[in-house]
């Protein structure tokens, strides 16, 4: 695989997302590739499976050449397996092992030989299930280790993978992972990965390479050496390298009365439409929380537990199945009706609320607009409120962003910014509560200590903080209290305590 | 994994019992034999205004019901539907239409014997059967058959994405509360919020399918459509029904064609 003065910009963009990228990589090496958050490792990727070009799925302009075994990328797709990193659009196929034979009918095998490919690929990745089973109902990890199957049945010369375990739960990343590693061991497949958590995948590769936002290469060799020449720039430019974590500044945390108490609450799987679809079914019962002013919990878990739609009925969102979910203090002065019967444009005020996927509540067309939203709504005066957002904006490295449309800011940015909306009712009524899902989620270093430093500033403030997460290194630093949810209830444990902590007072047992 | 006694699998899988006989007759058929006489049903009946000939394929119809392998519920919340319609299109016809309860009747019951068939033939089918049978034995262009199978698996993610950016707008403090005007505005803003994230989505799904050489030359197939006797049969038994009720209607002089 060589690339040669390689650059490329998507099209519709002035600027390149790579350029100059100069590197060899020879058969069977094992790569993982770095760059800050916006760097271009994924385009890179893309274009090494030959998925960029003019009638390929992503357009826009090639400089340089890049070859792969001596040949343009395009012609040889399917010689190249690529994994990305959300398991939702990995599969293509209802059941397992039509997804696994997808790529081999693509290829035009004989499909007499089809079956027995499907079934090795199958049992490489251990996927638990039979080839026959609803890929529908299999959870993110077995999603990715299905597309990972998906990828080797085709038997690639060059396996590339795109955080393949960025939107899974620790139990799910450590089996693709494992899986991923006694692959390995077995195939001669020259890997080329990318990874932010590097920690977790320094022991697969034998050499790193770090790419930078908009030119080529900027450090290349063995692991040892890269981190140790360069760790120190690398972590300052957002890198996450292993033992330079960031260190974020923290007030301690003042603690306070109650906010909000959620008491005796029940969720229920969403309706589903469709003539076979599974009717709905409680998977939390009997959650009883209390959330303090100056506090910040922790819900922790295993995804499709119900973190997230704990967090929504927390954040007076949606109603619970059944219990009810009441303010307290100050908040009960507002309004001491349940949260859920709040109208919007208090419970706004009131509570501000981070979605796991930013771009869903944006609602207005530039950056700008989007922080005046709540200001203005909340009565606030126009010069007052554009002195509050350029304030919002500076502190959270938005400024030179003021007049872009959210949806076309990059992951970093995106979160940012919808922090800022949650904060952005004005300095001196800032939510009480502030309700985050996955906050820290696939952030560089920067924004990752940005963010952490301003939750710290929130809670120091007397704000009560809950956010689902399973970031440990957030967790360590920044949860006074953990709740565990799993199983169909969720469990108090305080922050020195491991997870899983034996059922606290408050908890009541589901009825299973 | 345990065998359920009722069809199992969800929108877009279809699994019958092992053991599930002659009761899961239709959905062992090939979806393309299906199809065929479906739309053999429909095609047949257009011409025929009156309540008898479409009464009789009704009829018929019915009688194959409980070999189709269809659940109480499943029948419950797609036939309801399809009877209102049939029942509206009675009463529409009963209020403004020149033939009274007999043009009534008539509408009523050959919208449902037009629609019932199709229905039928989708509930009873597998979605990769269906389309193994359209490439395979109907010879349907295989890559826009393949995206629309593909799509089918985002509706569930469509229908959670609807749900959160619902539950972000009432965050950002956006509802309508009792006023239309604003409910509609609002409605068309969260529209075309998932519009922006079924594109996104959509775009990776296709990478991810360009990714497994989606595309790059002529494929193969991995499962085969078989066409059985009884494919045939359904079809002879399609075209028998269709004869039956037209002879029936026109030999008890109540057959009245669409032009006549």
């Amino acid at each position: 695989m060589e690339l040669s003065g390689w650059g490329w910009r998507h099209s519709g963009r002035t600027e390149y997302a790579l350029r100059g990228v100069d590197l060899t990589i020879e058969p069977g090496e094992r790569v993982l590739l770095l760059g800050a958050s916006g760097a271009g490792k994924s385009t890179l990727l893309h274009a090494l499976a030959g998925l960029t070009g003019d009638d390929a799925a992503i357009s826009g302009d090639q400089e340089g050449t890049l070859l792969v075994d001596g040949g343009p990328a395009d012609r040889s797709r399917g010689a190249v397996g690529l994994v990305g990193q959300d398991p939702e659009t990995q599969l293509v196929m209802a059941r397992a092992g039509d997804d696994v034979a997808f790529g081999l009918e693509n290829l035009g095998v004989d499909p007499g030989s089809i079956r027995p490919r499907v079934h090795e690929a199958l049992r490489a990745v251990g996927f638990p299930y039979g080839p026959r089973h609803s890929t529908g109902a299999l959870s993110g990890g077995e999603k990715q280790r299905l597309a990972l199957a998906g990828a080797l049945a085709m038997r690639p010369r060059l396996l590339l993978l795109d955080e393949p375990t960025a939107n899974l739960d620790p139990e799910g990343a450590e089996l693709v992972r494992g899986v991923l590693g006694r692959l390995l061991a077995e195939t001669a497949a020259t890997l080329v990965l990318v990874e932010h958590r590097v920690a977790d995948v320094v022991g697969l590769v034998d050499r790193v390479v770090v790419v930078e936002p908009g030119g080529g290469v900027a450090a290349d060799g063995d692991p040892s050496t890269v981190f140790a020449e360069h760790g120190r720039a690398l972590a300052a430019r957002g890198v996450w390298v292993p033992g330079s974590e960031p260190e974020p500044v923290l007030s301690a945390a003042p603690g306070g009365g109650a906010r909000l108490e959620a008491v005796g609450v029940a969720a229920r799987t969403p309706f589903q439409l469709g003539a076979r679809s599974t009717p709905r079914r409680v998977v939390l019962e009997g959650v009883d929380l209390t959330m303090r002013a100056g506090t910040a919990t922790a819900l922790t878990g295993p995804n499709g537990a119900g973190k997230s739609t704990l967090l929504t009925m927390l954040a007076g969102l949606s109603g619970p199945h059944r219990g009810r979910v009441l303010p307290h203090g100050p908040l009960a002065e507002v309004d001491r009706r349940p949260l859920v019967r709040w109208p919007a444009r208090r419970l706004a005020r009131h509570v501000g609320t981070v979605f796991q996927h930013a771009e869903d509540q944006f609602v207005t067309t530039t950056v700008r607009d989007e922080l005046r939203f709540a200001p203005l709504r909340a009565g606030m005066g126009e010069s007052e409120t554009d002195a509050w957002v350029d304030e919002l904006m500076w502190r959270l490295r938005l400024t030179t962003l003021a007049d872009v449309h959210p949806y076309t800011l990059s992951g970093g940015e995106k979160r940012r910014l919808s922090v800022a909306t949650a904060l952005s009712s004005g300095p001196s009524h800032a939510p009480d509560v502030l309700v985050l899902d996955e906050p820290t989620f696939g952030q560089d270093t920067r924004t990752w200590t940005e963010l952490v430093e301003l939750l710290g500033a929130l809670r120091a403030e007397g704000r009560a903080v809950i956010m689902a997460t399973h970031d440990d290194l957030l967790l360590r630093h920044r949860a006074d209290g953990r709740v565990y949810v799993g199983g169909g209830r969720a469990v108090c444990g305080d922050a020195d305590r491991k997870e899983r902590a034996p059922a606290g007072k408050r908890t009541r047992r589901a009825h299973d | 994994m345990t065998e359920r006694r009722s069809p199992g699998g969800d929108m877009l899988t279809l699994d019958t019992p092992e053991d599930g006989g002659i009761r899961y007759w239709l959905v062992g058929l090939n979806p393309a034999a299906k199809l065929l006489a479906a739309l053999t049903l429909s095609i047949g009946l257009l011409p025929a205004m009156d309540a008898v000939t479409g009464g009789v394929v009704l009829v018929g119809i019915l009688l194959l019901l409980p070999f189709s392998g269809i659940d109480g519920r499943t029948l419950l919340v797609l036939g309801t539907p399809f009877l209102l319609m049939g029942l509206s299109s009675g009463l529409v016809n009963y209020l403004y239409g020149e033939h009274g309860v007999e043009g009534a009747l008539g509408a009523a019951v050959r919208l449902l014997a037009i629609a019932l068939p199709g229905l039928l033939a989708a509930v009873s089918s597998d979605p990769t059967e269906m389309f193994d049978g359209l490439v395979q034995r109907l010879k349907v262009p295989e890559r826009p058959a393949m995206g629309v199978l593909a799509a089918l698996r985002l509706i569930p993610l469509l229908a959670d994405q609807w749900r959160t950016i619902t539950l972000a707008r009432r965050a950002r403090g956006l509802e309508a509360g009792y006023d239309p005007v604003r409910a509609v505005t609002l409605f068309f803003g969260r529209l075309f919020a998932l519009l922006v994230r079924s594109i996104r989505t959509g775009t990776l799904l296709a990478t991810a399918m360009d990714a497994r050489a989606f595309g790059t030359g002529p494929r193969t197939w991995a499962r085969r459509s078989h066409w059985r006797i009884a494919d045939t049969a359904l079809l002879v038994g399609t075209v028998l029904l269709l004869g039956a009720a037209y002879t029936f209607s026109a030999r008890s002089g109540t057959l009245v064609l669409l032009f006549s």
